[in-house]
């Protein structure tokens, strides 16, 4: 009931409408994106390939995430929804490397 | 009390509001929180499969660059292009149904079913190339070299993530087809669209798991042998 029931206000994320000029800006930036990171591919960039290649991907999921899905207008709990799924991903990966990259530092370990 | 809610909104339908909200507002954030919660558990879902591609390419990284050069990057990045545009129509039939222009929205839930249909298209075409060359794996798979069994396991993680993104948009063009249909019928006004936002979100999801897919599998193993 702390809310006032005719509130339409700007603040509440559903109703929000994304000018239609901020989609086609995004959808072109990540076209220009993939063509980027395709192109990139052709140069042997040593290990770096796999850091610029990951870069661009998250920087094409980032403005995905806030326009297309809205993240930029939405209320704080949805916010938090993502960055607690982010936080346990984390988890997930870091947990598993930290396991598999410190094998090797044990000598027992290799036979 | 109904009443009085009705009033907040002039243009809704009484029956869109389910009794337990105060507004449509409010309603519409809590579908939206709920899809989002659903996109968590998607995102550790393909976490499990990005993790076990990471540790596999890890140690067995030429073979899988010999496995990441049988990809068709012009398919690959076709595809790519083709899943940005559904996305794109994806958020204008949002755009359209948050201004109650069901027309417009008719057309782009279309698009973006045609777009999605198209990926699937290529994404088939590549299949069958990769089963002619057999790279199937199991007992007809055959590669030159000596990473054959690391190519195998490349194309296993390969079939199986790809392929368990082509059934989400399987799934996406079916949801998207339930919405075509509920937009026919004018199901949808500019208060009420929750279906056709939520959706959008699960169609973008699948969109940003392709988007981290296809750098993975088609192209950072092509300098690395």
């Amino acid at each position: 009931m702390s809310r006032e029931p005719s509130a339409h206000a700007p603040s509440a994320g559903g109703s929000h409408v994304v000018p239609v000029k901020v989609y086609l800006g995004v959808f072109l930036t990540l076209l220009v994106m993939t063509a980027t990171t395709t192109a990139v591919s052709f140069v042997d960039l040593g290990p770096w390939s796999t850091v610029v290649a990951l870069a661009i991907a998250m920087f094409k999921a980032t403005l995905v995430v806030l326009f297309f899905m809205h993240m930029k207008y939405s209320p704080r709990l949805t916010r938090l929804v993502l960055g607690g799924g982010l936080f346990w991903l984390a988890i997930l990966l870091i947990g598993t490397f930290s396991d598999y990259v410190s094998r090797a530092w044990l000598p027992i370990s290799t036979r | 009390m109904a009443d009085a809610h009705g009033a907040a909104a002039p243009h809704a339908l009484p029956a869109d509001l389910q009794h337990q909200f105060e507004s449509l507002d409010q309603q519409q954030d809590a579908a939206s929180f709920g899809m989002w919660v659903f996109i968590v558990t998607e995102i550790l879902f393909f976490g499990g499969l990005f993790l076990a591609y990471t540790i596999y390419r890890w140690q067995f990284g030429a073979g899988f660059a010999r496995g990441s050069v049988e990809m068709d990057i012009v398919a690959g990045t076709a595809n790519t292009a083709i899943l940005i545009g559904s996305s794109l129509t994806m958020a204008m039939a949002v755009h359209s149904a948050a201004k109650g222009k069901r027309r417009a929205l008719l057309l782009f839930l279309a698009l973006t079913i045609a777009l999605g249909g198209a990926f699937l298209g290529v994404k088939a075409i590549e299949y069958t190339d990769h089963i002619r060359h057999h790279l199937l794996p199991g007992p007809g798979f055959r590669h030159a070299g000596p990473d054959a069994r690391a190519v195998e396991m490349y194309f296993t993680l390969y079939f199986t993530m790809t392929g368990l993104h082509a059934l989400h948009m399987i799934v996406g063009i079916g949801i998207l087809s339930t919405l075509f249909v509920m937009a026919w019928r004018g199901r949808f006004t500019a208060e009420y669209h929750n279906p056709v936002e939520i959706s959008g979100l699960y169609w973008h999801f699948v969109d940003i798991v392709w988007i981290f897919l296809f750098p993975l599998l088609y192209l950072i193993g092509r300098h690395a042998r």
